[in-house]
């Protein structure tokens, strides 16, 4: 019987497999950022251990950096103070760090793969839930708890039970104003916030090989928010032409190696799924969500599901989540007056996205009830987006655009949604009090933002779209 | 690691179901580069309100509830990958959470911090809160050996399963990293075998 591409990849990284214990797995390449890795630090000062592989970790700082006047100090101790500790950390232990002001600086799952550093076929892990991002290009990629991370820092490896696997498979054209946004809320609105828990998932068929690797990341990136414990994608052409040539992607001979090596990774024709699922693009609308988990989505045009169509024992939970939101069930969201957009995280924060709504807002004026921030997700990109003269364009439109950080996806940095407000935002959750201590968040697309932010009210952007719009 | 064996304690019910991490502890109070003092903003949000008072209506601020173990509805530690959360769970006095199905992440951060993840059927967590509903006091067991609950009032039970290795570390009071380090020539002739292929 033939493998699946998880399988493969595994397997080449088992380390050590022994009956009644979970396997030692080799972790090629681990992500570090300043909110998940000091106590982790601490343990190997405790313990008197070096960091075992140094060169196999990479730091930055995202989550608790400020997203205006960067060059400055940051005003907020405790963050300044976190920030700092990495600084000692990497330095201390040999770890290279791209900090605040460095030119590769940004969002963790945005610069590893913009550097080339996240290949095809490799274990790569980070404190982080949605490493699975990485997963976009064919590699194992997963988030870890700091007791993990302070295992990879120790021992380059992690001890993990094999995963179950899945296989999404979608197929068909993607109507107007519908993007890799949509096709994920979509998927997660089927199969539930925990329908994926304990699987790593690969996502398949014509509509996911005709996406670009940006797009194929923010399908990844969302993985877990179905509780999968990854999501990966078979590499391909687009795959190997989006790494060529980047900063720390194999050159020369060493390129025809690895390429050689990528190209055995698909799984086996005759591989088996412990689960299988299908959909079909053309029923997938722009989606949003309603409620207070990823699973709480529906296409724009639809109606908040009633109450009492939920099962008994989740009728409860339903209505706290509603309640929270301020939304009555069985009513359109269409037409919802909003005040913030925030277009930005790991999930929707790279030229890709920055590109789509630069082309959608030209021209036209945010509403004087929105605040419209931009936030791209690395150095690299906010300076890419002036180049272009997206800067321009963002500004003419009343959108602002900072720089890059996690920003007001989790509500941990100086970027927050004031309580009782509501925000259309890129970002992938939409837990209460995420965006900051009682905001309300609606999940949506780039595209679907952008309309947001225009109208003010939540819209279904293929109204606005002109033969000319990006789409 | 802290050790577990065996639990007699009165629970403190939660049926709400998909408590993300950002819940249990929210994204403001990660900013602590230490692993203690969670405790005290574990589920900040629902606990307080904006004035920082008390809200009456949520369960850990109910007199009549304590103890150490808190049982939730289904899918409990979904979303972010923090082990802040397992750390504000114990640091507040948790060493059990009960649920009827868990988030893989917050999972595995409980088993590495000696905080007992416990999962049963839908049916017997439904009839903890019952029995919780009934008498506040009423108390359950946890057996890790044994790999059972019982509601000593009723004293209905339900087996759990545990990964035989994760059981062994919590009994011992071993971590991950002793396991690995002891297998360090593994790893690098694993790393030789790499770099030649």
């Amino acid at each position: 019987m033939g493998k699946t591409l998880v399988e493969k990849i595994w397997d080449a990284h088992v380390v050590k497999r022994d009956e009644g214990y979970p396997d030692i797995l080799y972790i090629d390449t681990h992500f570090i950022h300043e909110v998940t890795s000091p106590q982790a630090f601490d343990g190997l000062r405790k313990r008197g251990l070096p960091v075992f592989r140094p060169a196999q970790t990479i730091a930055t700082a995202d989550h608790n950096v400020p997203t205006l006047n960067q060059h400055l100090p940051i005003q907020e101790t405790l963050s300044r103070y976190q920030v700092d500790m990495l600084t000692k950390n990497c330095a201390e232990f040999g770890v290279e760090l791209y900090g605040l002001g460095h030119p590769f600086q940004g969002i963790v799952h945005v610069i590893g793969p913009e550097l080339g550093i996240t290949l095809p076929g490799a274990t790569i892990v980070c404190g982080d839930s949605h490493t699975s991002t990485h997963g976009a290009f064919g590699a194992i990629a997963f988030g870890i708890g700091t007791s993990q991370v302070e295992q990879v820092l120790a021992t380059q490896c992690l001890l993990q039970q094999p995963p179950k696997t899945m296989r999404i498979t979608v197929d068909g054209m993607l109507g107007p104003g519908v993007s890799a946004k949509d096709i994920i809320l979509y998927i997660i609105a089927k199969i539930s916030a925990a329908g994926g828990t304990g699987y790593f998932i690969e996502y398949a068929g014509s509509t996911i090989r005709s996406l670009s690797m940006e797009s194929r990341m923010t399908i990844c990136n969302m993985s877990i928010e179905m509780g999968a414990r990854g999501g990966l994608i078979a590499p391909d052409e687009t795959t190997f032409e989006y790494i060529k040539g980047r900063e720390f992607a194999p050159k020369g001979a060493g390129w025809d190696k690895a390429l050689a090596q990528w190209n055995t990774l698909y799984s086996d024709s005759d591989a088996v799924f412990d689960a299988e699922l299908t959909f079909d693009a053309a029923d997938i609308e722009p989606m949003i969500t309603y409620g207070t988990n990823p699973g709480m989505g529906i296409g724009i045009s639809q109606f908040v599901p009633s109450t009492n169509s939920q099962e008994l024992s989740e009728r409860p939970s339903y209505q706290k989540a509603l309640n929270y939101m301020g939304i009555e069930d069985d009513s359109a969201l269409l037409g919802k007056e909003i005040d913030y957009v925030f277009i930005g995280s790991c999930t929707n924060s790279r030229m890709e996205d920055l590109r789509a709504v630069a082309d959608f807002v030209k021209g036209r004026q945010k509403a004087p009830n929105v605040i419209a921030w931009i936030v791209p997700g690395s150095k690299q990109i906010e300076q890419q987006a002036i180049a272009e003269g997206l800067d321009q364009v963002f500004e003419a439109a009343g959108f602002q655009l900072r720089e890059p950080g996690c920003s007001a996806c989790l509500g941990m940095n100086e970027d927050k949604i004031p309580a009782g407000k509501y925000c259309v935002s890129t970002s992938n959750r939409n837990f209460e009090g995420r965006q900051g201590p009682n905001s309300r968040t609606f999940l949506a697309s780039p595209l679907t933002a952008a309309a947001a932010a225009i109208t003010g009210r939540i819209t279904d952007v293929r109204s606005l779209l002109t033969e000319n719009t990006y789409a | 690691m802290k050790k577990f064996t065996t639990l007699t304690t009165q629970v403190v019910p939660l049926p709400i179901e998909n408590v993300d991490t950002d819940q249990i502890i929210p994204a403001r109070f990660l900013k602590a580069t230490t692993r203690e003092g969670f405790g005290e903003n574990l589920f900040c949000d629902w606990r307080y309100d904006a004035s920082g008072s008390p809200r009456p209506d949520f369960v850990l601020n109910n007199p009549i509830y304590s103890g150490k173990a808190l049982v939730a509805g289904k899918n409990f530690g979904c979303g972010s990958s923090r082990e802040h959360a397992a750390w504000a769970l114990q640091d507040y006095g948790f060493d059990v959470v009960i649920s009827s199905f868990f988030a893989d992440i917050f999972k595995g951060n409980a088993l590495n911090n000696g905080l007992l993840p416990i999962q049963l059927s839908d049916g017997f967590v439904q009839r903890i809160f019952l029995a919780a509903e009934t008498d506040p006091q009423a108390q359950v067991t946890v057996d890790l050996e044994a790999q059972t609950v019982t509601i000593e009032t009723t004293k209905e039970y339900e087996s759990f399963e545990i990964n035989p290795y994760k059981k062994s570390c919590l009994i011992n009071g071993y971590d991950d990293i002793d396991f690995i380090l002891n297998q360090r020539a593994a790893v690098e002739q694993f790393e030789q075998q790499k770099a030649v292929v």
